[in-house]
């Protein structure tokens, strides 16, 4: 990740991110458990996934590819396709109102109202026959009862907001004339259409030239300041996370090792993944002789995870326990928690 | 990937519209302009028989039967076995074959593309019954299908035209069905769920206008096909009936003297070919001028 060095330098711009605002949680997820079903077997993608997001906050999702990230965000929404995914347990809460007992039209109601998301394609995330104004005026007159004619105005000051240039232009035009940093502005403009209480991210800016992705990062942050917004960013890249973070959970083989502020997790982290994660990230101060610390071995196959912790096999400080016993979420004091038997020191 | 001033300028210079680019590849298509040129040409001409048309098309004049072509002035394209006027019946049939054509091609893309997108999007036990039914349609030959129905149900314009559009309407749904099958995994179907779209919007506002193109090629192809199926009805006697014309019952009427007036049956069946073959040429350059792997290019 060579955006490192500059995400940094930018957080010290936008102000400490770390002042998470305090209160009563606004999406609370408990235990939840998603698996697949397929041909190779019963594939447990989330297994008792839990966290909660307070109101203006930003929870940083992070981890590797085949974590569960994406199935988690996309659990919350009901998203998920079923079969072949399957939604086992859990709750989420939202508001205190739990979306997995709403009927199907109850949640549609709630997506793009409540809760909307963004996703990390913008080039195919956009229906490319229809004009970006018709896009974004949809949710407005769905969600919102709005008029046409004030649907079309509204358009035009979310395009603006997002800084689109020209938006009176845009809106008449169609995606495939916009470039990629530009039609994630466009998915933003259409996630707070409704200002939603919580915006899903996942991998926002993925696909996007590291300058974009810088760009884009900071209009996510301001807009979320600006209306209030709680946000659970999902993503590979720990800049991104440094950046625009409150606190930070990380997912390892479907489960969280890993949830503290954001501080804490760069200052002090506690779970040997976590560690290992860090160490990984190239650093421009390092010379060019030293090699790139990586974690050793691979993820294990979801098929076939060990007892115990699923970590243990890459393990540095692993103990003969952590074959045997799965290590839960502890408290580590300062809403610092980890799942290890033998937590690194702080 | 530059970002906004790049953007703004692109935008400011070549301002293309998707519809003219459309148009441009369509007019470079020589076959199908012709084809254009000759179903307006044939719509025109029906539109307005009435000021066209030298006579009544049913007004019989017995001193003037079987006049050949340019024979007589007032009767350009001669007279049949009644003393009608051909001209003016080719002209009056040309409405009832255009206008059975359209109502059928309409109502064969509307059935089509429902029995499609649901069949579709939804999947499962839903998309099994539907394609069963659609197998079982296509069992039946066509022809014999109209006919049988052709012998229930009084002949009005109406009605030819709906039974020709409910028997030909499995292609369309298969065609469509195929489109939705593949357009319904990309990512902008999540993304408009993940807003709030219930299934019926995302079938109708979201993938329907993504399968218009081959649509409206199938439903060009169509129109040639259901003027062809009402001449064949004509022509068996269950379609259009005297004293009213149309291109079919005009041939049957001909069929007796053809080998001594042969131009009273050339005449409409070279008017079916034209037809035919332009909507069929038509259909070919919207194919070309709307496939999605052209239209990515500049």
């Amino acid at each position: 990740m060579t955006g490192t060095a500059v995400a940094r330098g930018a957080i010290t711009g936008s102000g400490e991110p770390a002042q998470a605002a305090a209160g009563e949680p606004l999406l609370r997820v408990e235990d939840l458990q998603v698996r697949f079903r397929t041909a190779a077997g019963i594939l447990p993608a989330v297994d008792g996934v839990g966290f909660e997001l307070r109101s203006g906050e930003t929870l940083g999702l992070v981890g590797e590819s085949g974590s569960g990230k994406t199935v988690t965000s996309l659990a919350l929404l009901r998203l998920l396709e079923s079969p072949p995914a399957e939604i086992r347990a859990g709750r989420v809460l939202l508001e205190g109102r739990d979306l997995f007992t709403l009927g199907e039209r109850e949640m549609a109601d709630v997506r793009g109202r409540d809760a909307s998301m963004i996703f990390q394609e913008p080039m195919t995330s956009l229906n490319p026959v229809l004009s970006v104004g018709y896009q974004i005026a949809e949710p407005l007159v769905r969600h919102l009862g709005m008029s046409q004619a004030a649907a079309r105005a509204r358009t035009v000051e979310l395009l603006e907001q997002v800084g689109i240039p020209n938006p009176a232009r845009a809106a008449a035009d169609y995606p495939h004339r916009l470039s990629g940093g530009m039609r994630q502005r466009v998915m933003i403009a259409l996630a707070i259409a409704c200002k939603p209480k919580v915006l899903v991210a996942d991998e926002p800016t993925t696909a996007l030239d590291v300058t974009i992705q810088a760009q884009i990062l900071a209009l996510l942050v301001d807009l979320q300041q600006a209306l209030g917004m709680s946000m659970l960013l999902i993503t590979h890249d720990l800049a991104v996370i440094a950046e625009t973070a409150h606190r930070v959970a990380v997912m390892y083989a479907g489960r969280i090792v890993e949830i503290a502020p954001v501080e804490a997790i760069f200052g002090a982290p506690r779970h040997p993944y976590t560690k290992g994660l860090l160490r990984s990230i190239p650093r421009i101060e390092r010379t060019r002789e030293s090699m790139l610390p990586e974690i050793p071995g691979t993820v294990p196959s979801l098929a076939a995870l060990p007892p115990g912790c699923a970590f243990v096999d890459r393990c540095p400080r692993a103990l003969e326990r952590c074959r045997t016993d799965r290590p839960e979420l502890a408290a580590m004091g300062h809403g610092h928690r980890a799942s290890c038997w033998n937590p690194a020191d702080a | 990937m530059t970002d906004a001033p790049a953007i703004a300028a692109s935008l400011a210079t070549a301002h293309e519209s998707q519809a003219r680019r459309v148009l441009k590849r369509f007019v470079h298509h020589h076959l199908a302009l012709v084809g254009g040129c000759v179903v307006l040409a044939l719509c025109l001409a029906a539109l307005f028989a009435p000021a066209i048309a030298p006579h009544d098309p049913i007004r019989l004049d017995t001193s003037f039967r079987f006049l050949a072509p340019f024979q007589n002035p007032a009767y350009l394209l001669g007279t049949d076995e009644l003393g009608r006027d051909t001209l003016s019946r080719l002209l009056y049939g040309g409405r009832i074959s255009l206008t059975v054509g359209l109502v059928a091609m309409a109502t064969t893309v509307l059935t089509g593309a429902v029995i499609g997108i649901v069949s579709g999007y939804l999947g499962g036990w839903v998309d099994t019954v539907l394609m069963r039914f659609v197998d079982t349609m296509l069992c039946f030959p066509q022809v014999f299908l109209l006919l049988v129905v052709a012998a229930f149900v009084p002949p009005t314009l109406l009605s030819i035209s709906l039974i020709i559009g409910l028997t030909s309407w499995m292609e369309v749904a298969r065609i469509v069905r195929s489109e939705i099958l593949h357009l319904k995994q990309q990512d902008f179907v999540q993304a408009a769920r993940a807003l709030g779209a219930g299934g019926g919007r995302i079938m109708f506002r979201e993938l329907l206008p993504n399968t218009m193109a081959p649509i409206l090629v199938a439903a060009t192809l169509k129109v040639a096909g259901a003027v062809l199926m009402e001449s064949y009805i004509s022509y068996l006697g269950y379609g259009v009936q005297p004293p009213l014309a149309s291109w079919g019952n005009m041939l049957t009427n001909a069929q007796g003297y053809f080998d001594t007036v042969p131009w009273l049956a050339i005449l409409p069946g070279v008017m079916i070919t034209c037809t035919v073959m332009g909507f069929n040429f038509l259909g070919d350059g919207l194919r070309d001028a709307l496939d999605p792997r052209l239209r990515m290019e500049g």
